[in-house]
């Protein structure tokens, strides 16, 4: 990075001096810690992508183009293993949420600094670990390794597999501690809690959730990983265990796990509209307390995952009701957003075009997330492609769209450099085209009973797949594009400024890049969002 | 204090301040809270060892109370006492060295150690002689009778909890052996305590841990 050509760029900015590749993989800076999460990212996202690629590809012929059953079973597994547990994971709160979190409260990094780096390396190693257990072998028991397939009949790469996963669980549970005591004990002068932006808000709900969460997940994978490594366990019915405890025990993190990737989304769709409406948020109040109440309803509605799965009805109707108050804090959000655009003053810059992208795209997969938490209709729909475009429109048009948003709105914070506007409004809407050419046809197969994780289906579902995998060509094209217009700015891009967006977030008053202390003088704290006011 | 004192600062009196903090109260809130942020992580991860237990133990009472007799509790209630014994003298250790007490302090926390490592030892025969009844799940299992699958499973779980449970204990010793080697050199006073009283709280964590662990194993099949 020619970071020290920049006109801009004092000698202090964190990206300047110490270029080594030893003082990057030592640093306990939480903006480099937060750069080498992205790179990491980054890798795995585009290996999950390319597992994505040949599933779509294998789905062109009803029965199979490229790879037999065998391969494909365990290409759907690398591609949900992968994408869950080092993409969707960690993607906003390890590298926006690392970045950003200490300079939106003026503080000079993270509580802890070590254990933030020790976080990285377990995020790595895992990955690494399990990527290799991946290929070497594979798995085919798809990424909720159900048992009593995973632990008795499956003869694949089970036990390495949930060793890289209980690994890269530490990651997440460290990184939810330090942001949680971040959050608490270093707020500056001024920044009381209900002053804090809503990404700010987001990654502590996520924390919590992380926190609380992946333990249980932890300890889980270690059980599945006892009885396959020994033969002993509480989940094998032929020892007399129960295997649907293992179902209820994953699914307790795992439906807490999509609302740490929900909940950030939501604070950086958040500070985007904002600042492209020029508005303060519409009921921030009401905002923060959704966000905590999806945290903590998002821990009792596991059992939606478990309709058909034997468990009684009196719990599957409790489980059901739960879910359709966990939509209630989610509508608010939605609500809230589109009364904050109304009667705005929009402009429409890239960041601002995945932030819609995000509202509608969430929108669609959580009112498809309604229809599947009433049991009389999930009973039908259950393992059907309707649930698969349900939750790739929550996790892939929610997510991974107000990740790139927020990618592209700190991108001129991060590096310095402002990216070529017009390739990347071009590269949102190409990505809004290509994922609804993508998954929207998987809604109408779900609904005439294509089953999700087979190798083969109907002649009659053909159209449909074609066109999905179409959309998924285009989609592909548009993930390619950031990637290689972000890095040519990192060359011939234009310097950015201190606050390309007039934004009104505590990041935007410190340099850009940020000197390595983030603030050589103590930032300027208002009322979030004050963009009635002048900027300080 | 003496102007001595001031110009070479005593033991324990100087508190290095880390660069994200504004000054050490800060950093030992930080610190603190962090700890408790961490010892709710680990309830969950008892937690889901506790569920797994509770439901086992509802599908098969009859068994789980058979095989509950197998323990030793003897040993059981043994290893409780020491456990309980240690987590107030540590308790007592971080009091003695906020009133700059070291000797005390250090002769406290060799105790606790100790006791903890009894702890260990104790166990260590257990396991012992559960290997010679063939009680062993996956290594030497070699029971009989009509509940023996709900046996193997009590025993399943029998070990990974007290297993997870040890290994808590042996990080504990490690650590508070190693904090009184730094109380006897003077690294700790009446303004430095932090890393100590987090010691004691992960200390009293692991001994609550097993108050929930003593009844549900070693009492659950003994009354009738």
């Amino acid at each position: 990075m020619s970071a020290t050509a920049h006109p801009e760029l004092s000698v202090r900015s964190f990206l300047a001096r110490d270029y080594g590749l030893l003082d990057w993989l030592t640093t306990r800076d939480h903006k480099r810690i937060a750069i080498l999460y992205a790179l990491g990212i980054t890798f795995f996202f585009f290996l999950g992508g390319v597992a994505a690629t040949l599933i779509r590809f294998n789905l062109v012929e009803p029965q199979g183009a490229i790879m037999s059953a065998e391969t494909y079973n365990k290409t759907f597994t690398f591609h949900g293993v992968v994408m869950v547990w080092f993409f969707l994971i960690p993607s906003i709160p390890a590298t926006l949420g690392n970045f950003l979190l200490p300079l939106m409260i003026g503080a000079r990094d993270v509580a802890f600094p070590r254990l933030n780096l020790a976080s990285w390396y377990l995020y790595i190693g895992g990955g690494l670990f399990t990527i290799a257990a991946l290929l070497a072998g594979g798995v085919d028991t798809g990424w909720t390794f159900y048992t009593p397939f995973s632990t008795m009949f499956s003869n694949s790469n089970v036990f390495l597999v949930v060793i890289g996963v209980f690994i890269t669980g530490f990651s997440s549970i460290f990184t939810g501690l330090n942001f949680i005591v971040t959050v608490h004990s270093l707020r500056t002068r001024g920044m009381h809690w209900f002053r804090l932006p809503l990404f700010v808000w987001g990654i502590y709900a996520t924390s919590l959730v992380m926190v609380l969460a992946t333990p249980v997940l932890a300890m889980t994978l270690a059980l599945i990983g006892l009885e396959r490594g020994l033969g002993v366990g509480v989940f094998d019915p032929a020892l007399g265990g129960d295997p649907l405890l293992f179902q209820h025990l994953f699914w307790f993190y795992s439906h807490p796990a999509v609302y740490i990737m929900i909940l950030p989304a939501m604070g950086v769709a958040s500070e985007i509209i904002t600042c492209f409406v020029r508005r303060r948020i519409f009921g921030y109040r009401f905002m923060t307390y959704s966000m905590l109440a999806i945290a903590v309803i998002g821990f009792l509605v596991w059992g939606h995952h478990m309709f058909v799965a034997g468990q009684s009805v009196y719990a599957s109707t409790l489980f059901s009701l739960l879910s359709f108050i966990v939509a209630v804090p989610s509508a608010i959000k939605v609500f809230n957003w589109t009364a904050t655009l109304r009667k705005g003053d929009i402009s429409f810059e890239a960041p601002m075009l995945y932030a819609l992208g995000f509202v509608g795209l969430f929108m669609l997969g959580g009112l498809t997330g309604l229809i599947l938490a009433a049991p009389a209709l999930d009973i039908p729909l259950t393992d059907t492609y309707f649930v698969i475009a349900h939750f790739h429109y929550v996790m892939v048009g929610g997510s991974v769209m107000a990740y790139l948003g927020g990618i592209h709105y700190w991108w001129p914070k991060i590096t310095g450099w402002l990216y070529p506007e017009g390739w990347a409004r071009f590269a949102a809407i190409l990505m809004f085209f290509g994922f609804n050419l993508t998954f929207f046809p998987q809604y109408l197969l779900g609904y005439e009973g294509m089953p999700r994780r087979y190798f083969s289906y109907l002649p009659e579902f053909q159209l449909l797949n074609i066109l999905s995998s179409a959309g998924a060509s285009i989609l592909a094209v548009g993930y390619l594009m950031p990637a290689l217009y972000l890095l040519w700015s990192l060359r011939y891009g234009r310097a950015a400024g201190n606050n390309p967006w007039d934004a009104r977030g505590l990041e935007w008053q410190t340099s850009s890049p940020p000197p390595k202390e983030n603030f050589l003088s103590p930032p300027v704290v208002r009322e979030p969002y004050a963009y009635h006011e002048a900027a300080p | 204090m003496s102007a001595v004192a001031e110009s070479v600062p005593a033991r324990g009196e100087t508190v290095s301040v880390e660069e994200q903090y504004d000054d050490a109260v800060q950093q030992r809130e930080a610190a603190t809270l962090g700890m408790w942020v961490f010892l709710a992580t680990e309830i969950l991860f008892f937690g889901v060892l506790f569920a797994s237990y509770t439901i086992c133990r509802v599908l098969y009472p009859l068994g789980f109370a058979e095989a509950s007799r197998h323990t030793d509790m003897l040993l059981g209630t043994a290893e409780t006492a020491v456990l309980l014994i240690s987590s107030s003298l540590i308790a007592l250790a971080v009091r003695a060295i906020k009133l700059d007490e070291r000797r005390p302090a250090v002769i406290l926390m060799c105790a606790t150690a100790l006791l903890g490592a009894s702890f260990l030892v104790m166990h260590g025969f257990e396991y012992h002689d559960e290997y010679q009844e063939h009680l062993i799940p996956g290594i030497d299992f070699q029971q009989t009778g009509p509940h023996v699958r709900a046996v193997e499973l009590f025993f399943c779980l029998y070990y990974f909890i007290t297993g997870f449970h040890s290994v808590h204990v042996f990080i504990g010793v490690c650590v508070i052996g190693t904090l009184a080697v730094r109380v006897a050199r003077g690294t700790f006073g009446p303004q430095r305590y932090t890393t100590l009283e987090l010691a004691a709280l992960y200390w009293h964590l692991v001994d609550i841990v097993w108050i929930f662990v003593y009844p549900v194993i070693y009492l659950v099949g003994r009354s009738g």
